[in-house]
């Protein structure tokens, strides 16, 4: 019972740090955001034209309905704060300054990409912007993210770090372990659970029974909130209440941002086994819908904006694209290179 | 020049790295206050404080992960696994994360995780692994198994030095048993040398960690009463092996027996036997010859311990076939 009460308190607090948060984002940030979830769709869009083309191989994958939770919570994140993203998360990288060519030629696995042809999509690193991206062992990049966070807890530098996982991600053990440590260690780590319904096609009835996965914050004694992952003012308010709470020094957060996987797990995943009608549901709560009425509605976009936007946006996407093509495979023969640092 | 245990000169080691380096930090379960299960870190948080000797929730995943993050934005963690058996619960972390992380992103891990491993200590079948040749088939891995103290307190230091994730083999059996002569003062093992330990020339013993011990004690027994002489090659480095060494020993002698306390099958063992037979085919004189311990669980009764063991009569009884063939 103590559980529900604590659930109730949680919400409550949160609604409060919603509404008082909501007033500090200025037009211009907003507008911002709304550009990178913008910028994030297309991209993933270009994305999927191109794998059907046949010139991305491998994977390709989706944040369709993942797009404020992506670009509001890294928005929170200081040019010296660490982010760890997952492959619903495209928007965090762009927000913490990673270029559209750069991901273009990631996704296309080209020599002069981050990860340099050795792995694709978001699977590289980039130490300038502190970003890491995630491994395919979902929830393996907890415990790296815990570590950056103990090195910065150790030479007290104040940087926060920030790492996503999903609903089903949230049962692999490394999801225990590493909040077993980081709430007793008090590291600052930002920790969200993008609970978008299903894990590939495990719906998450069959992924827990507690209400919301935020509960399980009270077991590590660290706050939990459940959050509108549709909804960028509260994305951002709560994730930067979470963030300053790191930097202070007070210990992680656990954030559960209830989202929508619009698209299948991959490209090749019809996701036959969602019903219908709850995708209906959710395209009424579509978050790039959502951030454009309230704009629109708050007369900070206007139609005139929002064609600049869309051209600007299309023309980085076109010259990233082009640019990628014209970009060369590594040579074979570095295959067997660097694989031990000097 | 002092004779100090193996154990201790794996804390000196340590103890000097931390002194030398601030990046330098012990992260582990009971590590602190307690001094470690075995207190190679006794003494240690006294002299370096929290933030240098950081006792860890019991995570092994979280410890080799947090390990790995550090590593990767400049510091250098030195993990300890509190017997090197439990480092299965952190497996993915090491062959996934830090094995591939300057392969995929041309970044540093400057990592070591001590592992305190092997059996003839009593301790059944999850006390006494020797796991390291699962990692050897991981490339990006370094593995270390030091025999003596003066490779211990070496090749700790070097560990520590490396920008790769190093996988320091610490015998438990040996901690106290093995007494050497240590320098006081700074010097490195380098990392893929090994080292004779016992010259000859009608045999080389192939070997590292534990098993260095009884091969010497075979070989002694073996040139005072047949007449035979044996070399013992200790590998110190698992990874990179150095073949160098291994071959030009055998192309010598013409014949090898390859020993380690890992059980046989898929162990280094077959690796190393594989690299002779590719290299040095036309030296050889008789088969190669395995010795490790045998295929099972590491049982607990002393009796059955010591008949999965390998030991020096076993090696005996090797030697004394390939000196006959």
């Amino acid at each position: 019972m103590s559980t529900a009460v604590k659930s109730k308190n949680t919400r409550a607090v949160l609604a409060k740090r919603t509404d008082s948060a909501k007033q500090h984002l200025s037009d211009a940030e907003l507008l911002r955001l709304f550009y990178f979830m913008r910028l994030t769709r297309e991209f993933e869009e270009s994305i999927i034209t191109l794998y059907r083309q046949g010139k991305i191989i491998g994977g390709a994958f989706s944040g369709n309905g993942n797009e404020a939770t992506a670009v509001g919570s890294a928005f929170c994140l200081k040019k010296e704060d660490y982010l760890f993203p997952m492959h619903r998360d495209l928007g965090a990288h762009l927000v913490k300054g990673q270029t559209v060519r750069n991901l273009m030629l990631q996704h296309l696995g080209r020599a002069n990409s981050p990860a340099r042809g050795r792995d694709g999509t978001g699977h590289y690193a980039d130490a300038s912007l502190r970003i890491y991206g995630n491994i395919s062992h979902l929830a393996a990049m907890i415990p790296v993210a815990t570590g950056v966070a103990l090195a910065s807890k150790l030479r007290n530098e104040r940087s926060v770090v920030m790492t996503y996982i999903g609903d089903g991600g949230s049962s692999v053990g490394d999801f225990h372990e590493s909040l077993a440590m980081c709430s007793v260690m008090k590291l600052p780590l930002v920790l969200i659970v993008e609970n978008n319904q299903f894990a590939y096609s495990t719906p998450i009835t069959k992924q827990f029974i507690v209400e919301r996965i935020s509960d399980r914050a009270i077991g590590y004694g660290i706050p939990g909130f459940t959050i509108d992952g549709t909804d960028i003012n509260e994305v951002v308010a709560v994730c930067a209440q979470a963030v300053d709470r790191a930097r202070r020094g007070e210990g992680p957060t656990l954030i559960e941002s209830v989202t929508m996987r619009m698209h299948g797990h991959s490209v090749n995943d019809g996701a036959e086994y969602v019903p219908k009608k709850l995708l209906d549901e959710w395209k009424k709560k579509d978050p790039l819908m959502k951030i454009e009425k309230l704009l629109m509605d708050k007369k900070i976009l206007t139609p005139a904006i929002r064609s600049d936007f869309e051209k600007k946006i299309s023309a980085e996407l076109q010259e990233a694209v082009n640019d990628a093509l014209e970009s060369s495979y590594p040579p074979a023969e570095d295959a067997a290179s660097e694989v031990y640092a000097e | 020049m002092p004779v100090i245990s193996y154990i201790d000169a794996i804390s000196r080691g340590l103890r000097e790295e931390m002194e030398r380096d601030s990046s330098v930090f012990l992260l582990g379960e009971d590590i602190g206050e307690y001094g470690g299960a075995f207190k190679v870190t006794k003494g240690f948080l006294d002299h370096f404080g929290s933030d240098r000797v950081v006792d860890t929730v019991l995570a092994e995943s979280a410890i080799l992960g947090a390990a790995t993050g550090a590593a990767l934005v400049g510091m250098r963690p030195v993990a300890e696994m509190q017997f090197a058996d439990f480092v299965t619960c952190g497996f993915n972390q090491l062959v996934n994360n830090s094995a591939s992380m300057h392969y995929r992103w041309n970044l540093p891990v400057p990592m070591v995780v001590r592992l305190p491993s092997g059996a003839g200590i009593h301790g059944g079948p999850f006390h006494s692994r020797n796991p390291e040749a699962w990692f050897f088939h991981q490339p990006g891995l370094k593995l270390v198994a030091p025999s003596t103290p003066y490779d211990a307190k070496g090749l700790i230091k070097a560990a520590i030095r490396d920008s790769n994730p190093v996988l320091y083999f610490e015998h438990k059996r040996l901690y106290r048993h093995i007494k050497g002569e240590v320098p006081d003062g700074d010097y490195v093992v380098e990392i893929g040398k090994g080292d004779i330990k016992h010259h000859g020339n009608d045999i080389s013993v192939i070997t590292y960690g534990s098993t260095v011990h009884p091969a010497i004690e075979a070989a002694e027994i073996l040139e005072k009463q047949d007449g035979v002489s044996t070399e013992v090659v200790d590998l110190r480095t698992l990874m990179p092996l150095d073949k160098e060494l291994i071959l030009s020993s055998v192309r010598r002698t013409g014949k090898v027996l390859i020993v380690h306390e890992d059980t046989l099958t898929g162990g280094i063992g077959g690796e190393i036997a594989a690299l002779i037979a590719e290299h040095a085919f036309e030296s050889l004189d008789a088969p190669i010859k395995r010795l490790g311990a045998i295929d099972t669980p590491t049982p607990f009764a002393p009796t059955l311990e010591e008949y999965f063991l390998p030991n020096k009569e076993k090696i005996l009884t090797a030697l004394r076939k390939l000196a006959a063939y």
